[in-house]
């Protein structure tokens, strides 16, 4: 039997599980372990509605969120445009007063700055200085961090290095593609190792920037840190996530971990065939596609999965892959939000 | 991106390489930052050669004006130094905190364990040093112009410290404006105080004119709540040479310091409250 990828993200054609290898990925800390340790984050019954033009009236944005973030591990923030993600991060970072409920750091209510000493963020479409260079930039912001003076400078350059910045230290950010500064912000966000709030954190990322900022959160976490980060690209998150939390319209849809979410429910299988008609070598079987000579079927249960490999074998066809698919985040985000599949969210 | 730059592990934070920052440090390097922003804005080189371009002016005017020559040089240079400082204060003043909300900088910044007190002090305290970098520059104008006359008067010192008060004073109003409404209105609340404040004298003449009553109760308590700003202004005592007692001046210091920290008060009451959205 072929494994799942190693990410536990369901391939999306049996012909890309060929070389059957999966990326690397640091495995996620127990949560069991962690579990009964203070929530690195914690909001409990936050409502928040905002004034209207004029005063006419107020619009809710959340409407009682609660949920708790366990240190050691990458916590995703889902949910479509306008459904309160960044007001529920601006709460967490004491910018939004809740109207209601509690938000809090490790503990401490987010109201008080000191609960802020060990978090770093990085804002959605971040906007920095224009007029400073991004080491002048990252050293200001290592002052601000707490960084002791004669540290600063080498953390900075050590940053912009890790976010490959550093052959543009010397530029001033105004000078930065909107990449660059996200990079910056990235490096910013690192200094004196926090625990990190990411809004938005692979927008405006080209597909290597986009991969490189995943890895460097998977390391984040593989060195003991929380990582709590909203986005809408579900891709991102599925890859990366051990907890989600899914909000639609200011409430919390769904949330815990992604594994379970999920569930280990296997919906169907592909079966990549060379050499051989699948139709019509057992009851339940159907044909996705041809590709040149090679075949993908489907079958809905194992049973039909190991009938079908037995008379493949016997019809002298070769199985080229076997992929179980499960059910993705974009299905669970899709079921949860009532939205129609293949339609709203990336 | 490099992977071998990131730390192994979350013990080198327990090792005490974070800490929160001291207070006095935040306002420092915000200062700092601010100053440093400053002096790579164009708008205030434009201010700056304008204000010296005015006060070599007064030395041709003194030429083509009947009059003591030394007497109009001195006169129109402390103006200049008032008027452009008082246009720096309000023209970068007003931007300070809303062009860091409007970017969301300020996002990033308070995002940092920082009291917002502490922004605002830092914002203040950044351009208080542009402020006294620019009010040095035209006085080192103004003095070698003297210099030339033989008539480098020590005693113009009194009057600029008390117009770089004046403009401490117009920074911490704008900041107070600025911290709630737009920059043209921030410009418009500021300028107008600026005009009040060397008005206010108009108050008491007005009390003296109305019958005894609500008005005249209305207008005295006006008076006092407004900021006398004539108060810092000695520009013609010092240029007749006026003896002025030395206890006066430091009165007149300490009010202006005094307005500059009710001022920065209401800055600091009203951004506390402040959401940012």
């Amino acid at each position: 039997m072929i494994p799942p990828r190693g990410d536990g993200t369901a391939p999306s054609s049996a012909l890309e599980t060929l070389p059957l290898q999966a990326p690397p990925r640091p495995a996620p800390r127990d949560p069991a372990a962690l579990r009964g340790r203070t929530p690195a984050l914690r909001l409990a019954g936050v409502r928040k509605a905002f004034r209207r033009h004029l005063s006419l009236g107020r619009i809710p944005v959340l409407r009682g969120v609660s949920f708790e973030v366990v240190p050691g591990t990458i916590h995703g923030l889902l949910g479509p445009n306008g459904a309160g993600k960044t007001t529920t991060l601006r709460i967490i970072l004491g910018l939004v007063r809740p109207d209601s409920g509690t938000a809090e750091i490790c503990g401490r209510l987010a109201s008080d700055p000191d609960s802020r000493a060990g978090v770093g963020f990085l804002p959605e479409s971040p906007w920095f200085y224009d007029d400073l260079t991004a080491r002048e930039f990252l050293e200001f912001s290592a002052h601000l961090a707490g960084i002791p003076g004669p540290s600063r400078a080498g953390e900075a350059r050590r940053l912009l290095e890790r976010v490959d910045m550093a052959t543009r230290a010397d530029t001033p950010l105004r000078r930065c593609s909107k990449g660059m500064v996200q990079r910056v912000g990235m490096a910013q966000a690192l200094l004196g190792d926090p625990e990190l709030i990411l809004d938005e954190p692979m927008s405006g990322l080209d597909p290597v920037g986009r991969r490189e900022f995943r890895d460097l959160i998977l390391e984040q976490r593989a060195a003991g840190r929380t990582v709590f980060f909203s986005s809408h690209i579900l891709q991102d998150a599925e890859m990366i996530c051990d907890r989600v939390t899914i909000l639609d319209r200011g409430a919390v849809a769904a949330q815990g971990e992604l594994a379970e979410l999920l569930g280990g429910n296997i919906r169907f299988w592909e079966v990549g065939l060379r050499g051989v008609d699948p139709t019509g070598l057992i009851a339940r079987v159907a044909v996705l596609r041809t590709s040149g000579a090679e075949v993908i079927a489907r079958v809905d249960s194992e049973d039909d999965l190991d009938r079908l490999l037995a008379a493949v074998v016997d019809r002298g066809g070769a199985i080229r892959s076997v992929a179980p698919c499960r059910e993705t985040l974009e299905d669970l985000f899709l079921r949860e939000i009532g939205a129609p599949r293949g339609g709203g969210a990336r | 991106m490099n992977p071998a730059t990131t730390r192994a592990a979350s013990g080198d934070r327990a090792a005490g390489a974070v800490r929160r920052p001291a207070r006095p440090g935040i306002v420092a390097a915000i200062a700092r930052n601010t100053f440093r922003e400053a002096v790579r804005d164009r708008v205030l080189y434009l201010l700056l050669f304008f204000a010296l371009g005015l006060i070599l002016l007064s030395r041709v005017l003194s030429m083509i004006t009947v009059g003591d020559e030394t007497k109009i040089l001195k006169d129109f240079g402390l103006s200049a130094i008032g008027l452009f400082g008082v246009l720096t204060a309000v023209l970068m003043g007003v931007g300070l905190v809303f062009r860091e909300i409007e970017r969301r900088t300020v996002q990033v910044l308070l995002a940092r364990p920082i009291r917002r007190a502490d922004f605002l002090l830092g914002k203040f305290a950044g351009l208080a040093l542009v402020l006294a970098v620019n009010t040095g520059l035209m006085t080192l104008g103004l003095y070698a112009l003297l210099a030339l006359h033989g008539a480098a008067d020590p005693g113009l010192l009194r009057g600029i410290g008390l117009l770089y008060i004046e403009q401490l004073v117009m920074t911490a109003a704008a900041l107070l404006f600025s911290s709630f409404s737009t920059p043209i209105l921030s410009s418009l609340l500021t300028l107008g105080l600026y005009a009040v404040g060397h008005l206010s004298w108009s108050l008491l003449l007005l009390e003296e004119k109305l019958p005894p009553g609500a008005g005249r109760a209305v207008s005295h308590a006006f008076y006092w709540l407004l900021p006398n700003l004539d108060r810092l202004d000695i520009k013609a005592e010092v240029v007749h040479q006026v003896a002025l007692a030395p206890s006066l001046v430091a009165l007149a210091a300490v009010y202006g310091a005094g307005w500059v920290l009710v001022l920065l008060a209401g800055a600091c009451a009203v951004f506390a409250r402040r959401e940012f959205v």
